[in-house]
């Protein structure tokens, strides 16, 4: 308790300050729009729609996955996510730079803040996925438990880009449209539309390096966990290949950690 | 006096690099390696601060003064650690709260009540806290009909005053106020003022950077004149104000004002020539040769006298003063005299003069910089003007 109170008193403004800008996000998104916050729930479900139709009803992608439409939806939903806690952390330091000319506050709050506030959508999105899991009739395993914990991976995995690519932004600002490329990249690269269970009948080896990818072995494994566990993951290569991943997020995460220390200090003049 | 030391600056020095042609692109990375590295093809470096060092004593009223660019402002940003000195130290005891500008992070697509919330956190205080004082910040900035109006619809001075409103909440020991002054109108520079009474008299510890030598005088008990990214004094308020005005007057600057320019028009059918300017024991006199190429029938001679910073003193014509114009012939040159009593601060003063005709309706020759003179006393006052005055009484 001691230590606790300790903690909140050191973090006493950053805390302040993270919810407010979280509090401030969500008033200013979709600001005088008809719909308002509801879009929240619109865009990825109109992705979903699209991805539907063309993959699912013409192309008859996963014919053989059992509740694929949710299978889909759960895969737009994370990546939907990860693209915007990345695209918008991105510019986050760059954008507030008026604000960090004229008061010194913990630089990282600004991320997280963005972060925290599109981890709120992704919650809300879940419901959505958890709605269509009972119109399915998609039947809960105690596999589900897992969750929290992919959830979390991917959190981390998101944020540690941030904070990269935010501090990156400030000195080079190509990255914007690298990591616009890359975003495309990744869409394909990841299991998201086509089911991975395909790509593994041809070749064992390229279904593998593919889950090597944070991403996918994070969608995976939320689809494995929640919907089915008759989809590949990288636990189902062999012995400790499932380690790398998670080496990838726990590097990617560090080094940013390290970056953004070192370069906030100087944003301010830098910006 | 041996108030405890609050802040100390140690030999701070900040230069920033000044690249002529940035490295922002990864391509310039890839194709000039190791310029980019270097930062740039050729950079310069810009030193906006060499060595300064001083204390600040806990209930001080500290002033930083000196030219646009010499510095001040990168001082407070290196003291409220938005900068961070290239070699140096700066140590400060207690908690600091900066006020570079009003209204930091107001947004104009919210409510006024949520920019009091929003900037309220940005000043350090959690949402209960700020439910406390709501009704007193909306009360001081007297806007209780338009808190739940969007701030984009608030008039300049209205979000002033609620930027101020809030700001002056803050619950700090040392406080970094830089040119709040600028803004406002009369009223709300009153309320300025008051505010800095009242810290003075709460003994909080205040590092104030401004021009205005009135408020530098009025409220700082010691302060720093900083030129060219150097400290060139320290003392008392009183005697930096007077050397602020001297670097003014020794390098024939104005202050930052951009509306007396060295400018003169008119038709020229009479004109200026002579212009002199002569200091007696009690007064200055101004002196001029009027020549006339052709003939006016009703000039008008007028006279105007500004500070340093374009301020309009007073002010005066013939027409005025006489009530009659004296024509002018086609080839006639003749001398004009103008004396006025020494009424002035220190400082340097600017003579504006005109010939006006046709009823005061055309411009012969209006010379906006005909001649300048500079006054030293050792008694300046925070007013406009400081004509002699006696006293009698006790105390």
């Amino acid at each position: 308790m001691n230590t606790l109170s300790k903690l909140k008193q050191k973090y006493r403004y950053s805390l302040i300050i993270l919810k407010q800008l979280v509090i401030t996000d969500f008033k200013l998104r979709y600001k005088g729009s008809a719909l308002g916050y509801l879009w929240t729930l619109l865009r990825p479900l109109a992705l979903f729609a699209v991805l539907y139709v063309v993959f699912v009803n013409f192309l008859r992608f996963g014919g053989d996955i059992p509740h694929f439409p949710v299978y889909l939806l759960l895969g737009v939903v994370l990546w939907s996510y990860f693209v915007e806690v990345t695209v918008n952390g991105l510019t986050s330091i760059v954008g507030k730079g008026d604000l960090m000319r004229k008061l010194s506050f913990p630089r990282y709050v600004i991320v997280i803040a963005g972060s925290v506030s599109a981890f709120i959508n992704l919650l809300i999105n879940l419901l959505v996925v958890f709605g269509f899991m009972v119109i399915n009739g998609v039947p809960l395993t105690i596999t589900v438990l897992w969750l929290p914990l992919i959830i979390l991976e991917l959190f981390v995995f998101a944020l540690g880009l941030s904070f990269l690519l935010s501090a990156l932004y400030v000195r080079f600002r190509d990255i914007n449209y690298v990591w616009e490329v890359l975003l495309q990249a990744g869409f394909y690269v990841t299991p998201i539309i086509y089911p991975l269970s395909e790509v593994a009948k041809r070749s064992e080896a390229a279904a593998n390096i593919l889950l090597l990818n944070p991403v996918a072995q994070i969608i995976q494994d939320a689809r494995y966990s929640l919907i089915t566990h008759e989809t590949p993951t990288v636990y189902g290569a062999f012995s400790l290949y499932w380690i790398i991943p998670f080496i990838v997020v726990a590097v990617v995460t560090v080094v940013a950690a390290i970056y953004f220390r070192a370069m906030s200090p100087k944003f301010a003049e830098e910006i | 006096m041996s108030e405890p030391i609050v802040i100390s600056v140690k030999e701070v020095s900040k230069h920033f690099r000044l690249p002529h042609e940035k490295v922002s692109s990864i391509k310039d990375f890839f194709v000039h390696p190791l310029q980019s590295l270097r930062g740039g093809k050729t950079s310069e470096v810009q030193h906006a601060l060499d060595g300064i060092s001083f204390d600040i004593k806990q209930g001080e009223f500290f002033g930083i003064v000196g030219r646009n660019g010499s510095g001040k402002s990168t001082l407070l940003k290196i003291l409220a650690e938005i900068y961070q000195p290239s070699s140096g130290e700066v140590s400060v005891v207690g908690k600091l709260v900066p006020f570079i500008e009003l209204g930091v992070g107001f947004n104009p697509e919210l409510t006024g009540r949520e920019n009091v919330y929003l900037s309220g956190a940005l000043n350090g205080f959690s949402d209960k806290e700020i439910d406390e004082m709501y009704d007193d910040i909306v009360s001081f900035a007297e806007l209780e009909p338009f808190m739940d109006q969007k701030l984009k619809n608030y008039s300049s001075g209205m979000q002033v005053r609620l930027a101020f409103s809030v700001a002056t909440r803050s619950k700090a020991d040392i406080l970094l106020i830089d040119e709040v002054l600028a803004v406002g109108d009369a009223d709300f520079q009153r309320k300025c003022f008051d505010y800095f009474s009242q810290l003075k008299k709460d003994k909080k510890t205040v590092v104030f950077v401004s021009h205005d030598m009135y408020a530098v005088r009025e409220y700082c008990d010691r302060a720093a004149l900083i030129d060219s990214s150097h400290i060139v004094a320290i003392d008392d308020s009183e005697t930096i104000a007077r050397k602020y005005v001297e670097l003014f007057t020794e390098t024939g600057e104005r202050l930052s004002n951009p509306t007396l320019s060295p400018e003169r028009w008119g038709d020229k059918r009479a004109r200026y020539e002579n212009v002199k300017t002569k200091m007696t024991g009690d007064g200055i006199t101004i002196k001029a040769d009027v020549i006339a190429d052709e003939s006016i029938d009703d000039p008008t001679f007028g006279i105007m006298v500004a500070n340093a910073k374009g301020q309009p003193i007073f002010g005066t014509n013939t027409n005025i003063e006489q009530g009659k114009q004296l024509p002018l012939k086609a080839g006639e040159s003749r001398g004009i005299e103008w004396e006025f009593p020494d009424i002035f601060n220190s400082g340097k003063y600017y003579v504006e003069l005109t010939i006006m005709y046709k009823s005061v309706t055309e411009v012969s020759d209006w010379w906006k910089e005909a001649a300048s003179f500079v006054i030293t006393k050792t008694k300046d006052t925070p007013f406009i003007v400081n004509p002699p005055i006696r006293y009698t009484g006790k105390g």
